[in-house]
């Protein structure tokens, strides 16, 4: 019962106790952080890989043929999964990062949001850069 | 003053380096690293999305010395990250855990990120220098 403070007192609880303990801990969400960051893990070892081999085919083309492959159905597909995986993953393990060594709160809530508005903006224009391509625009 | 009788958390100062700390610290720092890097990846699609002209600044920059260190050194980054994920996810299944193995295996992440890295600028220097 320590989740409910020093002050927790069942007797002077009017909710039923075991309505209480259905709702303590992880309220059903509790390792969706974890989970989440391990799936896009799996899906970046092998988006990854696809992207280091892609950029390595396309080392000296030049616009036009740049452009060309990325409008490849196939490699616009993975781009825009690449991306995405990768924007959700760092925004996850940043988060981390900042509430393991952010110590001042104001300073620690202003840094996770500001770094998931960076990572959706940075998303959104990508998938926005990637479409233009595709479809030619 | 403070109980001093109670067991204290050792600071970091007074652990001799093992491999393991050099390992799980750098995964956290090429993290950070490569985060920062999404935004080159952005700029790079951005640049193919807006013309040849900035697409060809695009290329110039990451071909200059400054534009070639970086590249290195996220692709390092990038390898490390790739190695020590795969052998975290290893450990989530619960596999690996004797000493011996997580030594080994951490050696292996070190290793395997840098012999990529070479195989990869070998390939870039040779197919007649970076974009």
């Amino acid at each position: 019962m320590s989740a409910n403070g020093p002050q927790y007192d069942v007797r002077k609880q009017l909710r039923n106790p075991l309505k209480r303990a259905r709702g303590l801990g992880s309220a059903q969400s509790g390792v969706g952080h974890w989970w989440t960051q391990r799936v896009t893990a799996a899906a970046l070892v092998f988006l990854g890989i696809w992207f280091v081999v892609t950029v390595l085919g396309a080392l000296h083309a030049d616009y036009a043929t740049a452009r060309t492959m990325i409008a490849k159905p196939w490699n616009a597909l993975l781009l825009v999964a690449f991306v995405l995986a990768m924007c959700w993953h760092a925004v996850l393990g940043l988060q981390v990062v900042i509430e393991d060594y952010v110590h001042t709160r104001w300073v620690e809530v202003s840094l996770l949001v500001l770094v998931k508005f960076i990572a959706v903006l940075g998303t959104l224009a990508t998938l926005m850069a990637v479409l233009r391509v595709a479809l030619g625009a | 003053m403070a109980d001093t009788q109670r067991p204290l958390s050792p600071h970091m100062g007074i652990y001799k380096w093992q491999v393991q700390m050099v390992t799980s610290i750098v995964h956290r720092a090429t993290g950070i690293a490569l985060s920062v890097g999404t935004l080159l990846v952005l700029w790079g699609v951005f640049s193919l999305a807006s013309g040849e002209d900035s697409y060809n600044q695009f290329k110039t920059c990451l071909g200059s010395p400054i534009g070639m260190i970086l590249m290195i050194g996220w692709s390092w980054a990038l390898f490390f990250h790739l190695c020590n994920g795969i052998r975290h996810l290893i450990q989530d299944g619960g596999m690996g855990y004797a000493i011996p193995q997580f030594v080994r295996s951490s050696w292996l992440s070190i290793i395997g990120s840098v012999v990529l890295t070479i195989i990869v600028w070998a390939y870039v220097l040779t197919a007649g220098g970076a974009a």
